[in-house]
């Protein structure tokens, strides 16, 4: 169970960046963006084609984040230079994605021009070059040990360097991106999916801020793609369907338990959102009746219950807050009668 | 400082629709004049500041704005020498960011914008010498959400935003038509303290003539798309509402027919 756990929460720290990419459009620019399910595909289809191909796996990553800023620029262009619905701008460039990702993967191939995936299982990933500079430290060992002895579990997971690399990967981009909403063209941006006649009148591209706030998700959509590939081993067509609702079902599940006071707090609620949900997942796998197709359907549950529960949390709590001052009110008022009868 | 030439607008030109919304306008404001605009509904005020503004190209006629034909200039770009207060006090803001950025946006406007942070110590000494001048108590308050001041509150800050970065021209649209009458005559105080500071040339469309008398050094009304009177820096100190009333008549030979227009 602590190890099945563990996997979840590494996966939820990877997911992570693709949220905060969904945080970046769907709250920060007000612009519904569907292109995530293609462009996740395609960080991760670019990654594992580049390192089928005997790249570095570093530099594969890095090609992947271009593509995917690519692949939301052309989104961006589409809406704000086709004048095409946000909505709709996001689904064309999403099924257009599902047969360029399937020309990227034939890529990595000599004998075919499309493939439906990538296995990456002798081959060098981020994670592995880690992983052979992380054993020689001996912190593994000492980690297990102290679970398995000190603390009593039945399994330890088989490395911490995992965990340890993605949690830096995560957390720079949030300081990152904490940063880059804060500066000038960041303010621009935040104000353009706020109050696009305001920001216009002071001087300021609105097309292109979408544009470039769309290449920004994106690119961390593809990275976050490209990561999963290469932790799983494994790059497939299919693995970005209903990728948006994931990633929104972690914006909406972190704010709702963490709150939206200040950007600082809302990307931490964003991360932690996406590690919820793999948490959730993760237990939902267990219920012995259901099955793993099932997963869609929770997780549109999941959804609902985030976005219906809050409100209803909220109005439980004003009630609760007017009585309280009712009855207050009620007290002052016989204390101040029985001063004046007295 | 501003210049507009033969500007001519026609909306749904050849349908049934046709509409001319600017007929022939030429205005020439010096630097330093603030001109107020009257006008009943559908005078073609609101589409001159567009014009000016760059939310609308006009069919013929150039703008030209301190020397520079900007005729063909986006809004966006042109913005740089314009500042805007729009009618609805929520159009001048971002609701959901903090009035300290807020102003860091308006505060950027002049260059283009970079990757460095919004505000810094200095700029935040700036920013609240400039709040400190709205008397409203907003230069303690720099991490609030705008969306949480009141209108009034909100108009008046828009205003310091479009002025204090000192722009060529002042588009003012109406901008305390929204507001009750007390936060009215604030915002109206306010507009000529600030552009009496700024020595700005400034633009301002208004419904009450009191006001359009009150305020600035020259006064025109339009009519159906055409400046039909222009009043002078001589002539405007005299200027009395019953004057503007028979002006109207004798030009167009029939009563001045918006009630909204009478109601100073």
């Amino acid at each position: 169970m602590f190890a099945a756990l563990f996997g979840s929460v590494e996966q939820g720290i990877i997911y992570a960046i693709m949220a905060l990419g969904v945080y970046l459009t769907f709250r920060v620019l007000d612009f519904p963006d569907l292109t995530v399910d293609g462009s996740f595909v395609t960080g991760a289809s670019t990654a594992a084609m580049m390192i089928a191909l005997g790249y570095n796996p570093l530099l594969a990553t890095l090609m992947a984040i271009v593509a995917g800023f690519i692949a939301g620029c052309m989104t961006g262009l589409l809406h704000t230079k086709g004048k095409i619905n946000p909505l709709l701008s996001g689904i064309l460039m999403m099924i257009a994605l599902y047969s360029i990702n399937l020309r990227i993967m034939g890529l990595s191939a000599e004998n075919a021009i499309v493939k439906p995936n990538i296995p990456l299982m002798n081959s060098d990933t981020i994670f592995s070059q880690f992983q052979s500079f992380w054993s020689n430290l001996g912190i593994d060992d000492a980690l297990t040990n102290l679970i398995k002895n000190t603390l009593g579990f039945q399994s330890a997971p088989s490395t911490w360097g995992t965990v340890l690399v993605v949690l830096i990967i995560t957390l720079i981009i949030k300081f990152i991106a904490d940063w880059f909403l804060k500066t000038e063209v960041g303010l621009a941006i935040r104000a353009t999916g706020d109050n696009k006649r305001m920001i216009r009148s002071f001087s300021a591209n609105t097309d292109s801020l979408i544009v470039l706030g769309l290449g920004i998700s994106n690119a961390l959509v593809a990275f976050s793609g490209a990561l999963i590939a290469q932790y799983s081993k494994f790059a497939d067509a299919n693995m970005g369907i209903g990728m948006i609702v994931i990633g929104l079902a972690s914006v909406i599940i972190g704010e709702a338990i963490f709150g939206t006071k200040t950007i600082f707090r809302t990307t931490i609620a964003v991360i932690s959102g996406a590690i919820i949900y793999r948490i959730i997942y993760a237990i939902a796998l267990r219920i012995d009746w259901l099955d793993t197709s099932d997963m869609k359907l929770i997780t549109a549950v999941i959804v609902i219950l985030a976005l219906v529960l809050p409100q209803y949390i909220d109005k439980r709590r004003e009630k609760r807050r007017k009585l309280k001052r009712r009855t207050e009110r009620l007290g002052e008022q016989n204390v101040a009668g029985g001063n004046h009868l007295a | 400082m501003l210049k507009l030439e033969g500007i001519n607008k026609i909306f749904n030109e050849a349908t049934p629709d046709e509409k001319i919304a600017l007929d022939n306008i030429n205005l020439h404001l010096a630097p330093g004049d603030f001109v107020t605009i009257i006008g009943s509904n559908g005078a073609g005020k609101s589409t001159m500041m567009n014009m000016i503004s760059g939310a609308l190209t006009p069919d013929f006629g150039t703008v030209t704005i301190d020397g520079k034909d900007v005729t063909r200039l986006p809004e966006y770009k042109r913005s740089h020498y314009i500042g805007r207060v729009f009618q609805d006090p929520m159009a001048g803001t971002a609701p959901s960011m903090t009035i300290e950025e807020n102003v860091a946006i308006a505060y950027s406007r002049n260059a283009k914008r970079q990757l460095r942070s919004g505000s810094n110590r200095e700029r935040r000494d700036f920013f609240r010498t400039s709040l400190e001048k709205l008397h409203l108590n907003l230069e303690n308050r720099l991490n609030a959400k705008v969306g949480m001041l009141s209108g009034g509150e909100r108009q008046a800050l828009s205003l310091l935003m479009a002025t204090f970065t000192k722009p060529a021209i002042l588009l003012l649209d109406e901008h305390t038509a929204a507001l009750d009458p007390s936060r009215a005559e604030l915002i109206t105080n306010l507009t000529k303290q600030l552009v009496e500071e700024g020595n700005l040339t400034t633009l301002m469309v208004t419904h009450n003539m009191q006001q359009a008398i009150d305020l600035g050094n020259r006064l025109i009304m339009m009519d159906k798309g055409q400046i039909i009177l222009s009043i002078d820096e001589a002539k405007k100190p005299t200027l009395t509402i019953p004057d503007l009333m028979s002006e109207f008549e004798k030009i167009r030979g029939e009563k001045m027919n918006s009630d909204r227009a009478l109601l100073g």
